[in-house]
């Protein structure tokens, strides 16, 4: 028996309570876990690296309505403006929901030309522009879903449905490419826009965003101006941001998700920490004797505070890991819902150490008090009270 | 040399403005393999007493010192350290670990020492075997009576093999026949393993199995002889 053997067994010593303690910690730790991954999955702005020499242009008022794409040419024509493409967002569902990667029809050549970063051979370019109903993956969605060149992937059209109003968009892997080897998979989906804007029922002529690389990144801010006030007082009006500010931007299109999850996460936390510190507080005062008894055989006042902090801190771990195991073990039921909207949402490694250091900190916490109790605690006077 | 020598004790507590003196002028040597009855009405030190000779408490006056080490002398710690080697504490109340079953009860003093977890487990079982539950190692304290659940307290107080045994009112919970169990067995340590005990009892049948009864009368001793 270690000194662990002997701090694990008090949390069997009223089950009850302790199980309905286990239980409030796990609730709080699987909100926890939630609400982080999907901060974080709205503070990395969703998809892929942003370009400090990119700029997007969104619409104005709202990110579902549509640009035309022939603002393209009135963008090119903006002094400092190098190259414009534009992208799209699909939507649809390949085989289930919670499949999902995002989807953007694209014109082949200016969109690989501006994302230079993302490497793909010449030849399987070539095919992507020549192939009608043809699409190109990142390496690390061929590799999720097993996808080789040649297969033909049916995706269904849950925006957009096909001419004859079949929802069913099948396409034919040209092509895969690679991100820097040292930045996160892209994990796009790109298919030709001239296919997608022919063959689909509505919505002729909008492009979803134009994206705009700009010669000296030092005036993106004064171009991005220039093209918005070329477009001020047409219908379709645009805002204009560096990339990485327009992944924010979309973002916050949800309100400060920041604020909101550690609002809620406050509140959740406060209820638990009173919880458990009281149930801390009666476990402390039930076993008053038997911490003295210890001190008697010459445990001194250290080790016993140490031991009562320890029961805290592990009581909280365990609760915490519970809800933190739950969580992640169930997100798919997140991804399914949420990862359409926000992006990938990933309960990853540092959501779950982050997770744990706060099981060990509301443990401390917690702990603190009844730790100082014990250690405080003389023996003449707690045998006393024993025999009062 | 006496294992246990008191000169000139005294013990008095401040409650606000109040001093209540509760043990005053104690001189008293133990020798060692003594069975020791201290004896005296409820309130007058007996508690006290023996708290100042297990080093539980310090005395306010006087010089209390035990198997040759004053005290006085040691810090909180190491005070701590001396009475993990030198004395075993036996209670009224058991107080052991409802949590941790008999043999675990009875190792906690040793997790304190360098022995290897295997030696701790071997001490426990054989300390176990002299208080006559060897069979009842993984037994937890709710699955014992009381007389059993005294006897593992016995148990865990000789485990680290002390020279002094140290009992308050150790039958005081117990009926009549198991007390007289209990006795025996704190007997059997005084005599065959050569443990000094001293015990506060209210009980003159109990009292019958020590070699010296010494009385307490409002914090001062008188000797008799058994
Ligand atoms: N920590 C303390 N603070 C104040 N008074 C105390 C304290 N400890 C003991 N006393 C007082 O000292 C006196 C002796 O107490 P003690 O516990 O030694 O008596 P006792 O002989 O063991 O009595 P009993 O037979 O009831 O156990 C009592 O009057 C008690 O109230
Ligand atoms: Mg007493």
């Amino acid at each position: 028996m270690s000194a662990i053997g002997l701090v694990w067994p008090n949390l069997g010593r009223k089950p009850v309570r302790t199980v309905l303690t286990l239980m409030s910690l796990l609730v709080a730790f699987v909100l926890f876990t939630y609400l982080r991954a999907i901060a974080v999955a709205f503070t990395s702005g969703g998809f892929g690296e942003a370009g400090i020499d990119r700029l997007v242009v969104s619409p104005k008022y709202s990110i579902i309505d549509p640009l035309p794409v022939n603002h393209q040419r009135s963008i090119a024509t903006v002094p400092g403006v190098e190259a414009v493409t534009h992208a799209d967002w699909f939507g649809g569902i390949y085989q289930e929901p919670r499949n999902f990667f995002p989807k953007f029809p694209v014109d082949p050549e200016g969109y690989f030309s501006i994302y230079s970063e993302r490497v793909i051979a010449p030849e399987q370019l070539a095919a992507f522009r020549d192939t009608r109903t043809g699409a190109v993956v990142s390496a690390g969605l061929a590799e999720r879903f097993g996808w080789k060149i040649g297969d033909r992937i049916p995706i269904e059209g849950d925006i957009y449905p096909k001419r004859d109003g079949s929802r069913l968009w099948e396409f034919d892997l040209v092509g895969i490419y690679r991100g820097q080897p040292d930045d996160p998979d892209p994990g796009v989906f790109l298919f030709q826009y001239d296919y997608f804007d022919e063959a689909r029922q509505f919505g002729h002529g909008g492009v979803g965003w134009f994206i705009v690389r700009v010669g000296n990144p030092e005036k993106a801010a004064e171009i991005a101006s220039a093209i918005d006030a070329m477009f001020e007082n047409s219908i379709n009006a645009t805002r204009t941001a560096t990339e990485d500010d327009s992944q924010r931007e979309f973002a916050k299109q949800f309100g400060n998700i920041g604020l909101i999850t550690t609002g809620i996460l406050g509140a959740v936390f406060f209820t638990i920490l009173l919880l458990t510190a009281n149930t801390m507080a009666q476990a402390l005062r039930d076993r008053i004797p038997e911490l003295a008894v210890l001190k008697t055989f010459g445990f001194t006042d250290g080790t016993v505070g140490s031991l009562v902090l320890a029961e805290a801190i592990l009581l909280c771990v365990a609760g915490g890991a519970l809800g933190i195991g739950l969580a992640a073990g169930v997100q798919g039921f997140l991804s399914v819902y949420l990862e359409p909207v926000i992006g990938p949402i990933a309960v990853d490694w540092p959501i779950i150490a982050q997770g744990l250091a706060l099981a060990v900190l509301l443990g401390a916490i917690v702990g603190l008090v009844p730790a100082f109790s014990a250690w405080r605690l003389t023996i003449v006077d707690a045998l006393r009270e024993r025999q009062a | 040399m006496p294992i246990v020598s008191l000169k000139e004790v005294a013990k008095s507590y401040r409650k606000g403005r109040e001093v209540i003196d509760v043990l005053d002028g104690i001189d008293l040597d133990i020798e060692e393999g003594d069975f020791l009855a201290l004896m005296g009405p409820s309130g007058s030190g007996k508690t006290t007493l023996l708290n100042l000779i297990g080093g539980l408490d310090n005395p306010t006056e006087g010089s209390v010192v035990v198997g040759g080490q004053t005290l006085g002398d040691l810090s909180g710690k190491g005070l701590a350290r001396w009475r993990s080697r030198n004395i075993g504490f036996v209670f009224q109340f058991y107080n052991l670990l409802p949590v941790l079953n008999a043999l675990r009860n009875v190792e906690l003093p040793l997790l304190l020492t360098n022995l290897s977890g295997a030696q701790r487990r071997k001490n426990a079982q054989t300390a176990l075997t002299i208080v006559g539950l060897g069979d009842r190692a993984s037994h937890k304290p709710g699955e014992l009576s009381g007389g059993q659940q005294q006897r593992v307290a016995i148990a865990r107080a000789i485990v680290a093999d002390p020279a002094l045994l140290v009992c308050d009112e150790p039958t005081g919970d117990l009926d009549r026949e198991t007390a007289e169990e209990i006795l025996d067995l704190l007997g059997i340590l005084n005599r065959e393993h050569g443990k000094t005990v001293i015990m506060v009892t209210h009980d003159p049948k109990a009292a019958d199995h020590a070699s010296h009864i010494l009385h307490l009368d409002k914090g001062q001793l008188v000797e008799q002889a058994a």
